[in-house]
């Protein structure tokens, strides 16, 4: 993968791609913020998820041990990887012995951070994704670019190509004389994946969260292929990061309002699918949950970092980001774009690589996906941690173990992140959007001292304040509209 | 060592800042957030939202049900319908000329499939959210029969079944039994966000509000 910049430049060359992400996220933010008007007590409930979430991480080992002991006695099977590799050896094994060749996908970005199905496929066995979004996204030969909708980069009329030209490769073909219809092309996925799920024995799926008191699986979605393959095979094989785990039942009565709103924008998604275990004649007859770190305990580590594993993937931070909206999702590189992705990925992967290295600095700090985020995670703070270690080095956790990293000079790493910030620079709409809400949101920001990099620096100096008015905006108004641009 | 040993060796090594006689309880979690909205009417609310997300709500009383329930079937020209286990006798008797099919672990999903409806009863409805709660008790069948088939009535006693939020609906249900939440039809709105109804769940759901 080529760093952020080098990514982010195709993307903004693409007048298709930015029109499409542009519509789309304005769209959802809008819809968003009147969902969450509705809730009066939305402050208090971000506040309680954050919380929750905070007492977990400092007692995963607690949580995770218990939420073990709850699906065994019912009925289910815990396997635990520590990595990638591991993760798709114990699928591959468990598919592989149930005899079948075949199993059927619900949306999962793990499945896609760990690259299942391409192991699988090396297996022999063949992984079909279910989510509408995610079969545009397979049927192409592409990958997702968002969280909640990874095929926002393509329209209607391109979904219909990829239908029309390469449905029969994997199935039954598209109907003659398909349209580019939205309901069309919905009902042409009904068809195709029709017999898929009538006929499918093994099911794999993520979860968003799970109970650590009562063992309890949640899943949530809008189309019913998540109920499909959770109830109508035989196995039933999810894979879910270690930090998804809630201590109680009643902690599902904060997240279950906090993630509808944040993410689809709509009271509650229109299905939510939760078992415990396996039930008698009722969904699969064998449960197995296959329990991933692959970094995430490496984030744990980091006091700063660990906050973003708070995150419930619900994609409000990719929604309001100036610099997600122009750059498009591909250009992070990994299965969580977005301010997310830019804090997650360089934690999960560690920041050796050029591109992981350059995340940190795709962004304009405006503090934006701080205020949407559900679970309050300060992603500025950690975004100036993460550089901070790019450029300064020091010590790390990598997979499990503390090393020290060398400060990046003169390092292609800094190379990359260099070009990231000067990507971000060259693109005054991103800049602009940045500023506004800094100035709007100025009261958050520190007084006298910079987090991070930037702190010994304002240890013998006072930091500018930030002006009441970015300087666009004043010169725009003070000099008449349309001459300052 | 195994990726159970090897998983909780790298958490625990990463938690060396949480102090060692530190429990979960000692993390505070505010829980000053509302346990509800209160709604001033909640059946009301939850018939609206219901019709929000593209269900079709029907009312009647405890008399008028069966001939509601075979009205609704007549019109979609259903000729078979599942029955769920324990589903109140009376609820179909009005239904002449269909054919009933009982929920039973031998059906295959392709059985189902040529099914056209399913009549269930519910276990709480929430009104703030319009989301119906099944949890396969008498009268909801397993969780695959509000799946397969095209037309799913779905008959909610007021105002007993009828909670106003979330936290409501959480503190009536058991959560060792299979739950599935229902809110609206089936919908996507992955191609260019246009919201489309009927992907893979029932294209229609047909909420009956029975006043009891
Ligand atoms: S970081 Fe926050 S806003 Fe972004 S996806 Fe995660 S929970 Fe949502």
């Amino acid at each position: 993968m080529p760093a952020f910049p080098v990514a982010a430049a195709e993307a903004v060359g693409d007048a298709r791609l930015r029109g499409n992400l542009r519509h789309a996220t304005h769209t959802i933010r809008d819809k968003r913020a009147r969902a969450v008007a509705e809730l009066p007590d939305w402050p208090e409930l971000r506040a309680a998820g954050a919380a929750v979430k905070d007492r977990t991480l400092r007692h995963l080992d607690h949580y995770l041990e218990r939420l073990e002991r709850a699906v065994t006695a019912a009925g289910g099977h815990v396997h635990w990887a520590a990595d990638a590799a591991e993760a798709n050896r114990i699928v591959t094994a468990l598919v592989l012995a149930t005899g079948e060749r075949e199993v059927v996908k619900v949306k999962s970005m793990v499945t896609q951070e760990i690259g299942l199905n391409a192991a699988l496929a090396e297996a022999g066995i063949r992984a079909d994704e279910t989510d509408l979004a995610e079969l545009i996204v397979q049927l192409g030969d592409d990958l997702p670019s968002h969280i909640l909708v990874p095929a926002i980069h393509r329209n209607r009329g391109e979904i219909r190509d990829i239908f029309r030209d390469r449905m029969a490769d994997r199935g039954r073909p598209a109907p003659e004389g398909l349209t580019d219809d939205p309901a069309d092309l919905a009902e042409a996925a009904r068809l195709h994946l029709r017999r898929k799920f009538l006929d499918a024995k093994v099911g794999v799926s993520g979860a968003n969260f799970m109970v650590a008191e009562t063992g309890t699986m949640v899943v949530v979605e809008s189309e019913g292929n998540g109920r499909m393959c959770l109830t109508l095979p035989e196995t039933l094989i999810s894979v879910v990061g270690i930090e998804k785990v809630v201590p109680t039942w009643r902690d599902l009565e904060i997240f279950l309002q906090l993630l509808p709103r944040s993410s689809t924008a709509e009271r509650m998604n229109p299905y939510t699918s939760m078992w415990t275990g396996t039930t008698d004649e009722d969904g699969p007859r064998a449960f197995h949950l296959v329990l991933l770190d692959n970094g995430r305990s490496d984030a744990l580590a980091d006091t700063v970092g660990r906050q973003a594993l708070r995150c419930i993937r619900c994609s409000a931070c990719l929604n309001v980001c100036p610099v997600y909206e122009r750059a498009g999702g591909h250009a992070y590189g990994s299965a969580y774009p977005g301010p997310i992705g830019a804090i997650l990925t360089p934690q999960l992967r560690g920041v050796t690589s050029e591109l992981d290295a350059s995340l940190p600095y795709a962004s304009s700090l405006c503090g934006a996906c701080y205020e949407v985020c559900p679970v309050a995670i300060d992603i500025p703070e950690v975004l100036v941690h993460l550089r901070e270690r790019v450029v300064r080095g020091g010590e790390v956790t990598v997979r499990g173990t503390r090393t020290v990293i060398r400060p990046a000079g003169g390092h292609a790493a800094e190379r990359a992140a260099m070009r990231a910030a000067r990507w971000v620079f060259d693109h005054p709409g991103v800049l602009r959007a940045g500023q506004r809400l800094a100035a709007r949101t100025r009261r958050l920001a520190p007084r006298r001292r910079l987090p991070g990099p930037g702190r010994a620096w304002t240890d013998t100096r006072d930091l500018p304040p930030v002006p009441a008015e970015p300087f666009r905006d004043w010169w725009r108004r003070s000099r008449g509209e349309g001459s300052g641009r | 060592m195994s990726g159970r040993e090897e998983v909780l060796r790298r958490v625990r090594r990463a938690l060396a800042d949480v102090p060692a006689g530190e429990t979960p309880a000692d993390v505070p979690v505010p829980r000053d957030y509302l346990r509800g909205h209160s709604p001033a009417d909640p059946v009301e609310t939850l018939a609206e939202r219901l019709m929000d997300y593209r269900a079709v709500v029907r009312r009647t009383d405890g008399a008028g049900l069966p001939a509601l329930i075979a009205r609704l079937l007549a019109a979609r020209g259903t000729r078979t319908v599942v029955v769920p286990a324990g589903l109140p006798a009376g609820w179909l008797s009005a239904a002449d000329g269909v054919e009933r099919v009982p929920d039973s672990a031998g059906q295959t999903p392709h059985d189902l499939d040529a099914v056209d409806s399913v009549v269930t009863g519910c276990a709480v409805a929430i009104a703030e959210t319009g989301t119906i709660v099944l949890d396969g008790g008498p009268g909801q069948g397993r969780r695959r029969v509000t799946l397969v088939p095209d037309h799913h009535v779905c008959v909610v006693r007021v105002p007993d079944q009828v909670v106003g939020s979330v936290p409501g609906a959480l503190e009536r249900l058991v959560p060792s039994r299979p739950l599935t939440w229902i809110s609206g039809p089936s919908a996507t709105s992955d191609i260019e966000l246009s919201r489309v109804e009927g992907v893979h769940g029932p294209r229609t759901l047909e909420v009956i509000l029975v006043s009891m």
